[in-house]
């Protein structure tokens, strides 16, 4: 079995954003990167999936030279080997979908886990786009229901379960007011939520190891891919501030400001 | 004439998604810019009920179509449905809201059209040809005005952002068409819903939520939501240490809300949590920690115990009733 | 020369901090109260390969170069120092075979610890021959192809959990630090007893007791290097782990200068966050400096033996200059919270408790004055 993930690069969740002052661009200065979140637990499942059904995990990464570096990171996880595909400048998301279909073309995988969204363009889209291209099933959001300390995730047990004949998967996503279980065939689009798994962290051993691991170099013009975007970013801005609330002395003073001033009670 | 197509949404149980009326009113205002009409569809087993409902929702036209493979929604069985419709129309736009299904759906849709796509769209700028959109962008840390330059445009809805539609207005002309339905690779396996007497998160005008100064003791936090006729949130921390349903947890990566009073119990406030908020009319905070960030968003702040707090809360209201 | 870190090493230090902030300090308040030994922290830890760093890959170990193990070793003791020092206790153990062991010692002395969890300890120090090395009383003698060990040891780290003893003895006393031999005692034989945990002032998560040799034999094929060379052996040992230690003193310092940071932003006097009195920015600017220029020393100390270079002289400086940089720091940081500081219930005091054991073992602040005067006078 062949799992195909994905590792975007992106800026650290826990550090700052700030927008510059012409709107043209956040403050890159002094970020930190990570890989997304939501594909590092891509990244988790597709080892779990790999580990119980002796499967190979590849993981793809577009971008500059530096996101070598969540590949790499993928590979101490465990995955076997990386595709990066090399591309500076501005892509939107039918363009990394595109990029995506050529190397899901050229490596064949039964699945193609990524996360449901990256974190900082926020679109939810790839994913979708890239089952429609592929013309294959999609799963998107893919939780489960246990909680992180269950015996499952101590058992490293993959929550998405390929059937008995191994020709499709069943995934529970999480949707609005409930939990909807869909089956798959494969090949298919997984993408995955929040409290699909708790992702390993790397061990040093596997970090040295990375070092070592082959990263293939393709580029959308070798793989006919047209990148240019589609969507115009034509400025960024910051979310209007909330007016300076008060602190209120105690709940008397409150009950009165919520049914005289806001008039919500 | 552009066509803006928007799609709304029928639940499991049968009834329209409230977010979809928002969804609509977003639609119309976007028909009204560009100087089109507002289409909507619905698919279903049998969509003759909500189509009767949406009448008056300022459409021109409601699509629908009926079939028995349309029961339980999946994307590759409505995409084709509704990009070869919206193909049919020479639509312009194609939207819904931003919901679990309008999320799953739309990117698929729009793979299909060749289109570019927006996701949770809070503003529509501009007239005309010249159609821009704002949607949120590093769990809306900034807000992006975005151009999608393909000659059909996809975008789903942040339905906080856009106020409902009411009933009244024009008589929508109601048209069925014949579904153009594709094998599926997937098959609807089941559906597992969390029942709940209290109102939907992101359809309460009143929301209580509880954070882990409860401990994982909601009894306080139920109780004043019930009174308020609220609903329930909660924190992430809360609902991964497995205290709540995970389909309570309001944040980035949750439910977004903007109710028009946001009660937070011992929530410290994460950028990922005021992210799910933050647009909520009236907010109030309780929290022990005066340093605690949410207060920086609280119009009414009271650094105190939640457990001392909230009953006392409960009897002031009663008393004003 | 380059400041920046590469890109594994970056990695490295990330996989370090993840262990630390996640896995350690949630855990660490416990430690620190109890004193028990923090053995699930310890079993996570050789999960993720932080335990066992210097034992080369081709025995089995992680492998990792000088430099790279005192990125790792900050975030441990930002993390913990007391799990910090009990995490490198093994490598302190081991590097004696790592350095002077024959490839049959290295395969059955080394090789095992990345099978499976085992510990080792390091037994040097004696109740009268701390710092004074050559006043060892621990006698080896030989009968036959075994060696036979008697004498005591003490403030042995991990002794209590340990599978593996390294262990300092004299064939002769008369000749001084010549007589002194290395050997390694395997399990925990009859007539090797430990004492009871040690209640210390601070670092209260690593295990400390006496160990006793009475009359324990010890196959001749466990004498690492030759009969005579243990001095030797221990200094080039003390050489290579000096940077180590001297990196828990800057993981220390960087967690109380953060804290510090943290809390003067928040906590107000006369109507301002206290980090805007310049009082306190003068405490906050001189805590980064101290932190940054150890952390400096200690890279290049590093960076020598990795060039295959002896390290002696930088190895002192870092040592000592990070020891005393970091009581003076976490003193500071315990100052910046005031009252608050003084209480168990924030985190700088634990701070100070365990910066201040980095002045005292592994050869004292005095005595690494000794080493660089003695280095400075070659």
């Amino acid at each position: 079995m062949k799992i195909l993930v994905t590792a975007k690069r992106v800026e650290d969740p826990e550090s700052k954003i700030k927008v510059k002052p012409d709107g043209s661009d956040i403050v890159k200065e002094g970020l930190k990167y990570k890989i997304n979140p939501f594909d590092e637990i891509g990244v988790e499942e597709g080892l779990r999936l790999a580990a119980k059904h002796t499967g190979e995990v590849v993981v793809v990464s577009i971008g500059g030279k530096e996101v070598q570096e969540q590949l790499r990171h993928a590979l101490a996880m465990g995955a076997n080997r990386a595709i990066w595909v090399n591309h500076t400048g501005p892509l939107d998301q039918l363009g990394i979908a595109g990029l995506l279909q050529k190397v899901a073309e050229k490596e064949k995988p039964d699945i193609v886990l990524l996360g449901k969204q990256s974190i900082d363009d926020d679109q939810n889209q790839v994913g979708q786009y890239l089952a429609e291209f592929l013309g294959w099933g999609q799963a998107t959001f893919a939780s489960k229901v246990e909680s992180l300390e269950s015996d499952q995730e101590k058992n490293k047990v993959p929550a998405v379960v390929l059937s008995a004949d191994k020709k499709s998967v069943q995934v529970v996503r999480e949707v609005d007011n409930g939990l909807a279980t869909l089956e798959v065939q494969l090949p298919a689009v997984v993408t995955t939520d929040l409290r699909l798994n708790q992702p390993r962290y790397a061990s040093l051993p596997g970090i040295m190891k990375a070092k070592s691991k082959p990263i293939e170099e393709l580029t959308p013009a070798g793989l006919g891919v047209d990148v240019a975007p589609k969507i115009q970013v034509l400025k960024l801005a910051s979310p209007p501030a909330r007016k300076a609330g008060i602190k209120v002395p105690d709940v008397a003073t409150l009950v009165e400001k919520l049914h005289n001033e806001a008039k919500v009670v | 004439m552009s066509i803006v197509l928007i799609v709304a949404e029928q639940q499991p149980d049968g009834n329209l998604r409230k977010a979809s009326l928002n969804a609509i009113a977003a639609g119309k205002q976007l028909a009204d810019k560009s100087g089109g009409e507002l289409h909507l569809v619905l698919l279903s087993k049998d969509p003759s009920k909500l189509a009767e409902e949406l009448k008056g929702s300022g459409a021109k036209v409601i699509h629908t179509a009926a079939a028995p493979e349309l029961e339980h929604y999946l994307a590759e069985t409505y995409a084709p449905v509704v990009a070869g419709l919206a193909q049919e129309l020479k639509a312009t736009f194609v939207g819904a809201a931003s919901t679990a299904q309008g999320k799953d759906l739309l990117p698929r849709v729009a793979a299909r059209l060749k289109a570019a796509m927006a996701t949770d769209i809070t503003a529509i700028n501009g007239s005309g040809a010249d159609i821009t959109f704002t949607r949120p962008m590093w769990a809306g840390n900034v807000f992006a005005e975005v151009k999608l330059t393909t000659p059909v445009q996809v975008l789903s809805i942040r339905a906080t952002e856009f106020a409902p539609v009411a009933g009244a207005g024009a008589s929508a002309e109601v048209k069925s068409f014949q579904p153009k339905l594709e094998a599926s690779k997937t098959k609807f396996v089941s559906f597992n819903e969390v029942k709940s007497a209290r109102p939907e998160l992101t359809e309460a005008s009143v929301v209580v939520s509880g954070g882990r100064g409860t401990k994982g003791d909601f009894k306080e936090v139920e109780a004043l939501a019930d009174l308020l006729g609220a609903a329930v949130g909660a924190s992430r921390a809360v609902c991964d240490a497995g205290w709540v349903p995970n389909d309570l947890q309001v944040g980035q990566t949750g439910k977004v809300v903007a109710p028009k009073l946001y009660i937070a119990a011992g929530i410290s406030g994460a950028i990922q949590h005021l992210a799910g908020m933050k647009s909520s009319k009236t907010i109030v905070a309780i929290n022990k920690d005066p340093e605690a960030p949410i207060f920086q968003v609280a119009d009414y702040g009271l650094v105190d115990d939640l457990f001392k707090v909230l009953p006392a809360l409960r009897e002031g209201i009663q008393k004003l009733k | 020369m380059d400041f920046q870190l590469s890109e594994s090493q970056r990695a490295l230090q990330d996989a370090a901090r993840k262990y630390a902030r996640d896995v350690v300090r949630p855990k660490a308040p416990h430690y620190d109260e109890t004193s028990d030994f923090p053995k699930d922290l310890i079993s996570a830890a050789f999960e993720l390969g932080l335990l066992n760093m210097a034992i080369p890959s081709e025995y089995n170990g992680v492998g990792l170069t000088h430099l790279e193990q005192v990125i790792v070793c900050e975030e441990l003791a930002w993390g913990c120092a007391g799990v910090a020092t009990s995490l490198i206790a093994n490598d302190l153990a081991n590097l004696p075979i790592i350095l002077s062991g024959t490839d049959d010692q290295k395969k059955r002395l080394l090789a095992p610890f990345g099978e499976k969890l085992k510990l080792s300890c390091f037994c040097l120090t004696e109740p009268a021959a701390g710092s004074d090395v050559a006043a060892m009383g621990t006698t080896a003698r030989r009968e036959g192809d075994e060696y036979v060990l008697n004498g005591s040891k003490c403030f042995i780290t991990n002794a209590g959990y340990a599978d593996q003893f390294t262990v300092f003895a004299t064939l002769d006393k008369g000749k001084k630090h010549k007589g002194i031999t290395c050997f390694v005692v395997e399990g925990r034989p009859q007539g090797l007893t430990t004492g009871k945990h040690e209640n210390k002032m601070g670092q209260r998560a690593s295990n400390t007791t006496t160990v006793t040799f009475d009359e324990v034999r010890v196959p001749a094929k466990n004498r690492i290097g030759e009969e005579g060379e243990g001095f030797k052996i221990a200094m080039a040992t003390l050489d290579n782990s000096r940077p180590l230690t001297a990196s828990i003193s800057i993981g220390i310092a960087r967690a109380a200068l953060e804290h510090s940071l943290e809390y003067s932003a928040q906590r107000q006097t006369m109507g301002k966050p206290i980090r805007e009195h310049q009082a306190v920015q003068f405490m906050l600017a001189e805590m980064a400096m101290n932190t940054h220029a150890a952390r400096l020393l200690t890279y290049e100390s590093a960076q020598v033996l990795d060039e295959g270079q002896r390290n002696t002289l930088q190895s002192s400086y870092a040592k000592c200059f990070a020891a005393d940089m970091a009581m003076k720091v976490a003193t500071d940081a315990v100052q910046v919270f005031g009252g608050y500081g003084y209480m168990k219930d924030y985190p700088v005091e634990k701070l100070m408790r365990d910066a201040k054991l980095i002045q005292v073992y592994e050869g004292t602040s005095q005595v690494q004055r000794l080493v660089i005067a003695k280095e400075l006078f070659r």
